[in-house]
């Protein structure tokens, strides 16, 4: 891989505000043309990397490269390169929708602006507010606006930080649609959320953050099959069932729990080893009142990466 | 080359403001229209009184003193905006955008001087309806312009140093004091000696005597070189302090979001 197909580089980030350490020796690399999630609960750290990133805070210490280019001492370059959708709204209230997209592709030195907004408004369907002033638009509308000016002259590294945090389903799913579709494109990616469903659904690359520094990295395929295989929880009828299943299945090990009348078993996953597991319960002829599987999900992967305890996804046996 | 075209594009922006907020151009516009009438119908029968022997007529000697209100009222909704500005999602993406940091200010002083020249229109005119004679040439204009740069860029020193919005536009009133307690509505000979100590070496005094002797006179009389020297120096401490801020306050704004 040569230098140009990075997009992002970043190497031992460190950055505190005043005695708080927020970012302890940060490492990542995103590929051009890569989605990538920077996924991690709130007060990890998440938004300082992505101000670092575009330029708006400086590190304390660390490399860190954005399209080539040194963010403390190339900026400007730096600068040529980005767009930052962030957690609120970046639109001028007292312009319109029009207005808005032309004064940043004045700025951005576009060869024509007038045509520029035509076309954003048009993608965005925003074509018939144009000419409202955005303060009279809904949240929504808003929003998609903004992503819009993050679009503007075309910029190689696109930000997005917390893009769906407060948004209502209708808005997170355009939002979801729009920055896939900016995927398909070929665009780099960066984007950074603390909702797993969102990196899952959205990222090619997810790195957790955690206390300043990246705890775990990959595909979400891979971030998943780090976890323990999946569970399989048998009820029965009575403590007599249980205590007998008990002995039936000492083999594999059960977690037996009299209050709830449990026995939870660890498998592989593989419909093999479930057969069998089945295969010995048939035998027995003992009395089972329920069966749960329990899937590994992101949201495991996440916990155990960021340490915390919470609930699992429960999926009942078809 | 970049730096002035974004300059532009940041007058042009902030012009829009202005214009979209009607209320804001009534206050500017016509207050000082107002308190001109006021001073010279209402208080200008006694204060008048000192002048109605001399070489000068009552609204001759305020017309300097309303500009400079005039300037200092416009000013103070620089602040505002910028305040506002600073507390919103859009100065982020400006800031990750490849402009020149100073165009952001650069672009609110322009406009601000635009709309306080359009706002001294109004009280010349009316000045002129009710007698003021004037022999206003570049001359005047450029000490209006002078006073209204300098001081803008206090405006914006205090847009940003502010807190809040409500904060930002409050520095004015000082600057409101400065202009009363000058001779720009009555002569500090009349003033308690205390108050006229104050008032004769205070900046806006040879601002507001320059304005006053070109207006009338034609040539700028002998302060005018203490007037330049006062807008040069707070031009210059504001405009450095200014850029200096805007940059500074970079990350204490972004790390409050």
């Amino acid at each position: 891989m040569t230098e140009s197909d990075v997009a992002v580089e970043v190497e031992g980030l460190r950055k505190s505000f005043g005695s708080n350490l927020v970012l302890d020796g940060v490492d990542l690399s995103v590929e051009r043309g890569r989605l990538f999630a920077l996924l991690g609960p709130n007060g990890a750290g998440k938004t300082t990397v992505v101000n670092i990133l575009t330029t708006l805070v400086s590190p304390d210490s660390g490399k860190v490269r954005v399209g080539g280019f040194d963010v403390t001492r190339q900026a400007a370059r730096v600068r040529e390169s980005i767009s930052l959708t962030g957690q609120f709204a970046a639109v001028d209230h007292l312009l319109t929708g029009r207005e808005n997209i032309v004064l940043i592709a004045e700025l951005r030195h576009v060869r024509s602006p007038a045509a520029t907004a035509e076309a954003l408004l048009e993608q965005f369907g925003l074509a018939g507010a144009a000419d409202r002033r955005t303060a009279t638009y809904s949240g929504g509308m808003r929003r998609k606006l903004d992503i819009a000016l993050g679009l503007v002259g075309d910029p190689a590294v696109v930000f997005f930080d917390e893009p769906t945090t407060g948004l209502d389903p209708e808005s997170r799913n355009m939002m979801w649609d729009t920055i896939k579709l900016m995927a398909a494109g070929g665009k780099t990616i960066f984007l950074t959320t603390q909702y797993l469903e969102e990196a899952d659904r959205l990222a090619d690359e997810i790195a957790i953050l955690s206390h300043g520094r990246v705890a775990a990295r990959g595909t979400p395929q891979a971030l998943k099959s780090m976890l323990p295989h999946g569970q399989v929880e048998i009820r029965f009828a009575g403590t007599g069932n249980l205590e007998r299943a008990a002995g039936v299945l000492a083999d594999s090990d059960p977690v037996r729990d009299d209050s709830t009348l449990t026995l939870t078993v660890t498998t592989d996953g593989t419909v093999a080893r479930l057969s069998r597991l089945f295969a010995v319960l048939e035998a027995s002829q003992l009395e089972v009142a329920g069966l749960v599987q329990r899937t590994p999900t992101l949201d495991e992967a996440f916990l155990q990466v960021v340490g915390h305890h919470g609930g699992r996804q429960d999926a009942p046996v078809a | 080359m970049h730096r002035l075209r974004d300059t532009w594009t940041m007058t042009k922006r902030s012009l829009r403001h202005i214009v979209r907020s009607p209320d804001t151009i009534i206050t500017v516009a016509a207050m000082p229209v107002a308190l001109m009438l006021l001073f010279v119908y209402v208080f200008g029968g006694s204060f008048g009184r000192v002048f109605r022997n001399g070489p000068v007529s009552y609204i001759d000697f305020i017309v300097p003193g309303v500009v400079a209100m005039t300037v200092v009222s416009g000013i103070a909704y620089a602040a505002v905006r910028l305040s506002m500005d600073m507390q919103k999602g859009i100065i982020t993406r400006f800031r990750t955008m490849p402009i020149a940091p100073a165009s952001v200010l650069s672009g609110q002083a322009f406009s601000s001087l635009l709309s306080n020249l359009f706002s001294v229109l109004p009280v010349m005119t009316v000045g002129v309806a009710v007698g003021f004679r004037s022999h206003a040439g570049a001359a005047a204009w450029m000490t209006f312009v002078a006073l209204t740069v300098a001081t803008t860029w206090l405006a914006l020193m205090f847009g940003l140093m502010a807190r809040t919005v409500e904060g930002a536009g409050s520095f004015s009133y000082i600057l409101l004091l400065l202009v009363f307690v000058s001779p720009g509505f009555a002569p500090t000979s009349s003033m308690s000696a205390p108050v006229r100590a104050f008032a004769d070496h205070q900046p806006m005094t040879p601002v507001v005597e320059t304005m006053r002797s070109l207006l009338l006179y034609g040539h700028a009389g002998g302060v005018a070189w203490e007037a330049f020297a006062w807008c040069a120096g707070l031009l210059a401490v504001c405009y450095l302090t200014s850029v200096r801020l805007f940059g500074a306050t970079r990350e204490r704004l972004v790390v409050a979001q």
